[in-house]
């Protein structure tokens, strides 16, 4: 570990950044506009595809530039950044159609007559 | 061989001769510490997933979960969970610069940084515990129903009511604490009220209606039964008063929302106490000058890759459990 040069300016861009998708989100979340929480795209919500993607923003942003895995070598990110996204949409993929599917089964046989 | 053993035996905590990832093993290991952690984490809330959807038509609102201020009265749902996010971002923010000010060995500036990163990690597992108390306490109580339903009250306009809103405190049976049983033991909760006497109460208030667990999916809000005689039939069905929420059952709606929101957020918090816990003993190190003598920050670097980490999982907790 030699000198390295001061990131100090960079680090509080990412700050300000992310505090305002944060706060974008905290909006989005208060007001709900009608067009986007009733429109449906893709098995959910417009609003709720804003604020996954939103958080994926955020995700990479911590780990890119406070985790600085833009200093590390490109082998080494592959070997983190891969196994992730290959292996967590694939099993959040199998697990919602499944939860789905329970739901599309059971849901008929519950009372809610009385 | 011998060349390579030799090599090992000098370079291998630096990540061997060639270091073909570029990266120390400490410091490699605890990204593969982080990928395999980040697994697990992806797994509950996978799971928490799962299960929404089974129960997608049930699942209770998260904005009419959670909607406290502290010091404030009134409906403020998301703002405090905001609050906390501020808090880990920031105290992440601090992290990194204690690191960087690690790469350029500034001692004093480390020293400050870190001080104020684990501030910032205490204060954020207080708000938690502040949460969480909340939510086991609860606010308004409910009833629920011999299949396990739990019905809400509301007032004309469908907005939620307290049970102490309307119903009398009757219960004859005192709760078991020490201080009035045997000392050595308690027994379970108690609630001070009675389905009879909710009952009565139902019957005799003109103003008050009740809310079913279930979602139109118009208005993605809860079915409301203003008709007396209609939500009578519901009522009949009572078996216990609940208030609060615990392993066992829910105020809010469906029990396992709040088993998976304890377990998350408690496995979350977790990990918040063992890196402050972390931050400690390295925060040690630094004032006893520990690194200045190895020449190198870079245990503030491994031990900020871990906090960074869990700023990382409750982005996502605060996405899938309040946001979505």
């Amino acid at each position: 570990m030699g000198q390295h040069e001061s990131n100090t300016k960079l680090i509080w861009q990412v700050f300000g950044f992310l505090s305002l998708v944060t706060i974008v989100e905290v909006i989005l979340g208060i007001i709900k506009p009608h067009s986007l929480h009733f429109t449906i795209f893709l098995g959910t919500s417009i609003l709720n595809w804003i604020f996954i993607i939103l958080t994926l923003v955020k995700a990479g942003g911590i780990m890119w530039y406070f985790m600085h895995m833009n200093h590390e070598r490109k082998n080494f990110v592959n070997s983190i950044i891969l196994p992730l996204i290959i292996l967590i949409p694939y099993l959040v993929t199998l697990l919602l159609i499944e939860g789905g599917y329970i739901h599309d089964v059971m849901a008929p046989y519950i009372n809610w007559k009385y | 061989m011998k060349a390579t053993t030799a090599d090992q035996n000098t370079n291998v905590w630096e990540g061997g001769a060639t270091k073909p990832l570029g990266a120390s093993y400490g410091k490699m290991m605890m990204w593969f510490f982080i990928l395999s952690d980040a697994l697990t984490f992806a797994g509950f809330l996978a799971a928490y997933g799962l299960t929404r959807f089974k129960f997608i038509d049930v699942w209770p609102i998260a904005d009419e979960v959670f909607t406290h201020f502290p010091f404030i009265h009134g409906n403020y749902p998301m703002y405090y969970v905001a609050l906390m996010t501020f808090i880990l971002i920031f105290s992440s923010v601090t992290m990194v610069l204690a690191v960087d000010a690690g790469h350029q060995m500034k001692r004093k500036k480390v020293i400050l940084y870190m001080f104020l990163t684990i501030i910032g990690g205490i204060v954020f597992v207080g708000s938690q515990a502040w949460e969480w108390k909340n939510f086991i306490k609860g606010e308004y109580g409910a009833v629920q129903l011999k299949d396990g339903k739990i019905i809400q009250f509301v007032n004309q306009e469908g907005k939620q009511i307290a049970l102490a809103d309307f119903a009398e405190k009757n219960n004859p049976i005192v709760q078991h604490t020490r201080n009035n049983g045997l000392w050595n033991e308690k027994g379970p909760t108690v609630s001070e009220f009675t389905t009879e006497g909710i009952i009565e109460a139902f019957k005799h208030n003109p103003e008050i209606g009740i809310r079913l667990e279930k979602i139109n999916p118009e208005t993605k809000q809860k079915i409301v039964i203003l008709n007396k005689a209609e939500a009578l039939k519901y009522l009949e069905q009572s078996a216990r008063v609940v208030e609060g929420a615990n392993l066992e059952v829910n105020e809010y709606g469906s029990s396992q929302f709040a088993d998976f929101f304890f377990f998350i957020t408690g496995f979350h918090g977790f990990h918040v106490t063992s890196g402050i816990i972390i931050n400690i003993i390295i925060f040690a190190n630094v004032l006893l000058g520990t690194y200045e003598r190895r020449g190198h920050y870079e245990m503030v670097e491994k031990v900020g890759l871990y906090w960074h980490f869990v700023d990382l999982v409750w982005v996502f907790v605060f996405t899938f459990f309040y946001l979505v």
